[in-house]
């Protein structure tokens, strides 16, 4: 057992460093670094950075441009990344849809997607929720339907991320309708130009526009747009979902956070003292970096059995780090709402840059309220506790 | 990054494993064990030195294996699965541990051969009835009896293990006011020496404690470990570290035994014509349960990293962030097992409470999760500031 980093691994994360800190455009990174919004222009030009480096995709294999990466040193990088507030290439390119033509697709659904995914060319957006079909996804009800050598699809898809910056939707549809539930359902691969598409923005209570819904009236798809096997797209899907854990317990983004919680709770003062040299403030805050040290530890951990583990299906265990680091970036968007205090009141969803002088309080509230969507994507808690307790304690 | 144990580490792991599931099969044997002149099994003790368990952190000129914080914390888990009361904390961990630090060459001849054949124990005597948890609050004094000794006089509380150790190492102030942290000494004791009166006691959790006076006790300056002008709290504050790792394992051992317990309990117990496991409020219970033990586990093994971090003020921002874990995720999980269980959790026939009086017991111990949260954030946490 030992439980240090190498020499090897300390070099890596020192290289990681020097090109996040220096190849990533700045303003990217400072409007990250404050939660301010980011524009289609800046996570592009992030993406490209990364692109160019050939980090884009670390975990893909090296053939489409992977990296060969060890478990740790994906580690470093993502806690690099976050630590340094570089966005995340973009997820629904890299880590959702990419993965999935890689394990399911056509030679030449590679060679016409994965190229473009990587380099962010072309931008994809997910179309699984449904209104009716949120934690029990595979209720959902929009149809494919074979007609004249293609697929027509109509339905409807909600709490769509960035689809308004997207170029192509991977969609989970229902092409057999009487199959039950999980096995008549495939996925397709959905041009956004198509014509009968439109995208319905939703505002979210922190006043932003992330999400959006998106309507399917007798959209057009050919019939090679369909990835893997015609009603076994729950294969593609599940595969996928479990992807969506791996970093989802984003500890460099909540150590980032801390960190700058830090700094501002030292200049703000409450009474004659700092907030920082509040006693109460200040162990609220360490009791964060507690759960914050044990939770990176389990991801270690995590990681260290993953690279022995056989199966590609995602370890049961992972579930822990979506709970706990979800509930852990919480905490760090509460203390930051309270380190604003009284700044935090205005609204101000028309400020362009609030990354200077009197502005940082300003996306003290917009980012707790944003925040509590962490709990509830990518399976709610809720859901992760039933995957704990049928899959680790046997319920 | 390798958490894989080495075949030496897996055999120490398989022998302490097997001894101490066998010893307390039976709660009927503990109770037994507990009746015992010393208030725990003797003969598991002499299992412990032939398995080689008492000589695991000592040098291998002493006759020990040389081993460090990994092979401690897998004899501690086991104890914590087994929720046994032999003394392999005060004994190996805070009495040999402060032997290990700061004892002297002719110290260590002497004791630690006994303490590793399971012929002689020691007790750590350092907490006083105003000291609360601080190691450096003490009261008890040591004055230069001008050869080289001293003159022992004061109170210890709680000395674990005390009522029956054959050494005690004593704290106490050669200088200084009552919580400065310099001028004070560490001092070795015999347990029945003149002047020294012991009043031994049980503990909540099955062990023995004593409460122990010093009265005009002479020591020789052979007995001395820390005398005047050396740092005898950093020696103490280093053994506490290394001991709450060690009570980190225990706590991991313990929990995982009783979570396992209290899955087995729902999925067995049958209310409303069905197993009351099938309800999701006491699976997600159970997993909340689950959840706060792999994050007490994690912090184990950073608690075992951490042990051996020669810069100590490093070295006890970790340790308090790790009793902070580990107190946090006892209390719920002793508390939560004794609710999914119902009535049978709050009977002594049934282990899982003795499971919870030791996790309440090792919250308290060296600091409660308050004091380390205290500490935690006065040492300004773990994370710096953003520059």
């Amino acid at each position: 057992m030992d439980l240090r980093f190498t020499p090897e691994e300390n070099a890596f994360r020192a290289e990681v460093r020097t090109f996040m800190t220096t190849e990533v455009p700045l303003h990217v990174r400072k409007k990250t670094e404050v939660g301010e919004g980011l524009s289609k222009a800046d996570l592009v030009a992030s993406h490209k950075a990364l692109a160019k480096k050939g980090w884009a995709a670390p975990h893909w294999p090296k053939a489409y441009g992977g990296t060969g990466w060890t478990p740790i040193q994906h580690h470093i990088f993502t806690e690099e990344l976050q630590a340094n507030s570089v966005p995340q290439p973009l997820p629904f390119n890299v880590s959702m849809c990419g993965p999935v033509i890689i394990a399911f697709g056509t030679e030449e659904q590679k060679k016409r997607y994965l190229p473009k995914m990587y380099n962010l060319d072309e931008w994809w957006c997910q179309g699984f929720s449904e209104p009716g079909a949120g934690s029990d996804l595979a209720g959902l009800k929009t149809t494919a339907v074979k007609n004249d050598g293609q697929y027509v699809i109509n339905g409807q898809k909600t709490w769509t991320t960035l689809a308004q910056h997207a170029d192509w939707c991977f969609v989970l549809a229902r092409t057999d309708m009487e199959a039950k539930k999980q096995l008549g359902i495939s996925f397709i691969l959905v041009d956004m130009k198509s014509p009968g598409i439109t995208v319905r923005p939703i505002q979210t209570i922190d006043g932003g526009h992330e999400v959006n819904e998106v309507f399917f009236d007798d959209v057009k798809v050919p019939l090679e747009n369909l990835v893997g096997q015609e009603n076994r797209g729950w294969d593609c899907a599940k595969f996928l979902l479990g992807n969506e854990r791996v970093g989802i317990a984003r500890i460099g983004l909540s150590k980032q956070r801390i960190g700058r919680i830090k700094q501002l709770a030292a200049k703000v003062m409450s009474g004659d003292k700092s907030l920082m040299a509040d006693e109460r403030f200040a162990e609220k805050v360490a009791a964060v970096e507690v759960e914050l040290k044990a939770l990176e530890m389990t991801q270690l951990r995590v990681l260290a059995e993953d690279a022995k583990r056989k199966s590609n299906m995602p370890n049961p265990a992972s579930s822990i780090l979506k709970i706990k680091g979800s509930e852990i970036q919480q905490a760090t968007t509460e203390l930051l709402l309270e380190v604003a205090g009284p700044l935090s009141v205005p609204y101000l969803p028309d400020e362009a840059d609030f990354g200077d002088g009197d502005h940082w309080a300003a996306p003290a509230a917009p980012q707790y309220f944003n925040f509590r969507k962490v709990s509830i994507y990518g399976g709610s808690n809720e859901i992760q506790r039933n995957i704990i307790a049928k899959a680790v304690l046997g319920f | 990054m390798d958490f894989d144990l080495s075949d030496d580490q897996r055999q120490i792991k398989d022998s302490v494993d097997r001894m101490l599931a066998a010893a307390y099969a039976d709660l009927k044997t503990k109770a037994a064990a507990q009746k015992e002149p010393a208030g725990f099994s003797v003969g598991n003790w002499k299992q412990f030195a032939d398995l080689g368990l008492l000589g695991i952190p000592f040098a291998e000129d002493h006759g020990g294996l040389g081993a460090g914080p990994v092979e401690t914390m897998l004899v501690m888990d086991a104890i914590g699965r087994n929720a046994a009361i032999e003394p392999y904390l005060s004994t190996v961990v805070l009495g040999g541990g402060l032997l290990r630090h700061a004892g002297t060459a002719a110290q260590k001849a002497a004791l630690i051969p006994g303490v590793i054949e399971g012929t002689h124990r020691l007790a750590l005597a350092h907490q006083e009835r105003q000291s609360r948890f601080d190691l450096a609050d003490v009261s008890a004094t040591a004055r230069s009896d001008g050869a080289g000794g001293y003159i022992l006089n004061g109170e210890k509380l709680v000395v674990l293990g005390g009522d029956s150790a054959d050494t005690l190492i004593v704290v106490a102030r050669i200088d200084g006011q009552r919580r400065d942290r310099a001028g004070i000494g560490l001092f070795l004791v015999g347990g029945t020496a003149a002047g020294v009166t012991r009043k031994g006691y049980a503990t909540q959790d099955g062990g023995r404690a004593a409460d122990i006076t010093f009265a005009n006790v002479k020591i020789g300056a052979e007995d001395v470990i820390a005398g005047k002008g050396s740092d005898g709290l950093a020696s103490l504050e280093h053994v506490i570290d290394e001991a709450i790792a060690a009570l980190a394992a225990e706590a991991i051992g313990a929990m995982a035994a009783l979570h396992d317990l209290t899955v087995d309990y729902l999925k067995t117990r049958k209310q409303f014509g069905v197993a009351i496991g099938s309800f999701q409020v006491l699976q997600h219970k159970s997993v909340d349960m689950f959840t706060a033990l792999e994050q007490a586990r994690s912090m184990g093994y950073y608690a075992t990293m951490m042990a051996a971090e020669p810069n100590a003020a490093e070295r006890r921002r970790a340790m308090a962030a790790v009793k902070v874990q580990i107190g946090k995720s006892a209390k719920f999980v002793g508390e939560t097992a004794i609710q999914l269980h119902g009535g049978i959790g709050m009977t002594m026939e049934y282990k899982a409470g003795h499971y919870f009086k030791r996790l309440t017991m090792i919250e308290m111990a060296f600091g409660n999760t308050e004091h380390f949260l205290r500490a935690l954030a006065h040492a300004g946490g773990l994370i710096p500031a953003a520059a």
